[in-house]
């Protein structure tokens, strides 16, 4: 294949944990440390795989968003990808929107053989631009991937559901969406950094794109989870029986 | 007024209670008249299953030998053929809904909710966000469809003893032919469904092996409980895939969660807030499942877990 799309999300990195603002505006992220969504870097972590086998040219990895966007770019650029497109809003763009810019970006590109995108990105945790993705571009989803195998105008992919794992046969081009075990991302080094700073990074502002971003569903007020309180300690197992006894749970 | 409607999740022979699960959110609905779509190559068992749950108005079927597998390519045609004549359409959170749901959204031009996990109205919703580090109110516009998945955890299954009506629903949906099954490989076993079990025993990293789970199995099945794990555990390959627990993976609700061995991390936890009972077993007193353990126990789970089970 000729193409192979990768979309990365600028997201809180997994480490931080969020706190709503006390207005119930939204969480706050200022000053937080961002990352790419870890679904993402192993969606690219894949499909420079495939291009290292010889089963694909180019590795275009793509975000939507501000320009900060840009550093998760730089970054993907440095693990090998061959160029970047942002996709430049300030706006919030819900899951709709996001594959309706991801198909329009498909159409302009041409050739794109196979689109990889994490399963679900760990801050709104919707998990549905890829399968919206498959459904506007008539082609398939596999979604929850463990495994992709290349063959042909054909893909078998390996997905991670809640009764073990299930095998499908698609045919390409395909959306697949990853899961954890699918690979371990590569790290990057410090030479490739530097290289990075050469590679392509095209900026195309969102309104070039007259994209509907569908009814929206709005967000109108973030609260914090209720909390769980420390219990009790308890010194053996004869503690621990006696504590679950008076719970009646055994 | 509401009319929504659930697809079904089954396995082709039996209904999943992730279904009565969804039908109670969707009955948290004032005045929601509630159907369930049984899209199945045999549909007559898990239909008369649904049409047993509680709060469910009518059950359709449409039979296709297409259907013998959940591929959202070749449901979600079938689900936007009968789309018009429903306000809502909701499927479950668990891995066929996340599949198949936001498929359907996307052909009918609309937007998805993810994982409700409460009603506040009939286009306002609750859910987590942050792996359930902040909760979220979101509202739909009501001049579209409603496409959703429902948090399970969040529900209790409505009860049974219903007989709806079963109508058969014509589909002469086209469906693409560029997705198809292989294979499907289930790790079966005797001990009670992970998702739905009223008592789940997990292990995590610090069990160490795939041979040393053999002392949570034994306890699990002392106490006639599933069995789970961290994602540690299942990176680690001590155990298959299905059976990870947390923002990842699977979001439980058990009466009893014991975690043997599991730190806690944020994304591990977001997968038991919901548990009656949380029991931390751990070597480390830091450790951050202490935090959230109803009751806890430091020291070392290979001596604790056989006394454990030997005692019961």
């Amino acid at each position: 294949m000729d193409k192979i799309l990768v979309g990365l999300k600028r997201v809180v990195d997994y480490n931080v944990r969020v706190r709503v603002k006390s207005d119930g505006s939204g969480v706050d992220t200022d000053g937080v440390k961002m990352s790419i969504n870890p679904f993402d870097e192993i969606a690219l972590e894949e499909a420079l795989r495939i291009k290292e086998r010889g089963d694909a040219s180019e590795v275009i990895v793509m975000s939507i968003g501000s320009g900060e966007a840009q550093q998760q770019l730089r970054t993907g650029l440095a693990m090998g990808a061959d160029r970047a497109i942002l996709v430049q809003t300030d706006a919030a763009i819900e899951p709709l929107g996001c594959a309706r810019i991801f198909k329009a970006m498909i159409d302009k590109e041409g050739d794109v053989g196979l689109v990889l995108l994490g399963k679900q990105a760990i801050d709104d945790d919707n998990s549905q631009t890829g399968q919206m993705l498959a459904a506007i571009w008539g082609r398939p989803q596999a979604t929850f991937a463990s495994e992709v195998v290349l063959d042909g105008d054909k893909a078998r992919v390996t997905r991670e559901v809640d009764i073990g794992l299930e095998t499908i046969e698609v045919d390409l081009p395909a959306v697949v969406t990853t899961d954890l075990r699918l690979n371990e991302p590569r790290y990057v080094k410090l030479p490739d950094i530097m290289k990075a700073k050469k590679k392509p990074l095209d900026e195309v502002p969102v309104a070039e794109l007259g994209i509907d971003a569908g009814p929206a569903i709005e967000a109108t007020a973030y609260e914090p989870p209720t909390e769980r309180g420390r219990g009790v300690m308890v010194d053996d197992v004869a503690g621990l029986i006696t504590a679950l006894q008076d719970k009646g749970l055994v | 007024m509401s009319k929504i409607l659930i697809i079904a999740e089954h396995n082709g022979s039996e209904l999943n209670p992730s279904t009565a699960k969804t039908v109670a959110c969707a009955a948290e609905i004032d005045g929601a008249e509630v159907h369930v779509a049984v899209l199945a190559a045999n549909a007559a068992a898990i239909a008369s299953a649904a049409a047993e749950v509680d709060g469910v108005n009518k059950v359709l079927t449409i039979e296709r030998s297409e259907n013998e597998h959940p591929l959202a390519a070749v449901l979600a045609p079938q689900i936007v053929a009968m789309a018009d004549a429903y306000s809502h359409i909701f499927g479950p959170s668990t891995t066929f809904g996340k599949d198949l749901m936001p498929h359907v959204a996307a052909l009918l031009g609309v937007n998805q909710i993810s994982d409700i996990m409460s009603v506040t109205g009939s286009h306002t919703f609750k859910r987590p966000v942050y792996a359930g580090n902040a909760i979220v109110t979101v509202s739909a516009a009501t001049d579209a469809t409603v496409v959703a998945t429902v948090r399970t955890a969040s529900f209790s299954a409505a009860g049974g003893g219903n007989s709806a009506p079963i109508e058969a629903a014509d589909s002469n949906a086209d469906i693409p032919s560029h997705t198809r099954f292989v294979s499907l490989q289930s790790g079966k076993t005797d001990r009670p469904d992970l998702q739905t079990a009223a008592k789940v025993v997990s292990g995590g990293r610090g069990v160490g092996s795939s041979e040393n789970f053999g002392i949570i199995y034994a306890l699990a099945d002392k106490l006639g409980a599933g069995v789970g794990a961290s994602r540690a555990a299942v990176d680690a390959g001590y155990v298959p895939n299905e059976m990870q627990v947390g923002q990842t993976g699977k979001i439980i609700a058990p009466d009893l969660y014991i975690a043997i061995g599991i730190s806690g991390a944020i994304q591990h936890l977001t997968g038991i807030k919901d548990a009656g009972t949380i029991v931390a077993i751990n070597k480390d007193e830091e450790a951050p499942i202490f935090e959230v353990a109803d009751i806890g126990l430091v020291g070392d789970l290979f001596q604790i877990i056989p006394e454990l089970t030997d005692a019961l």
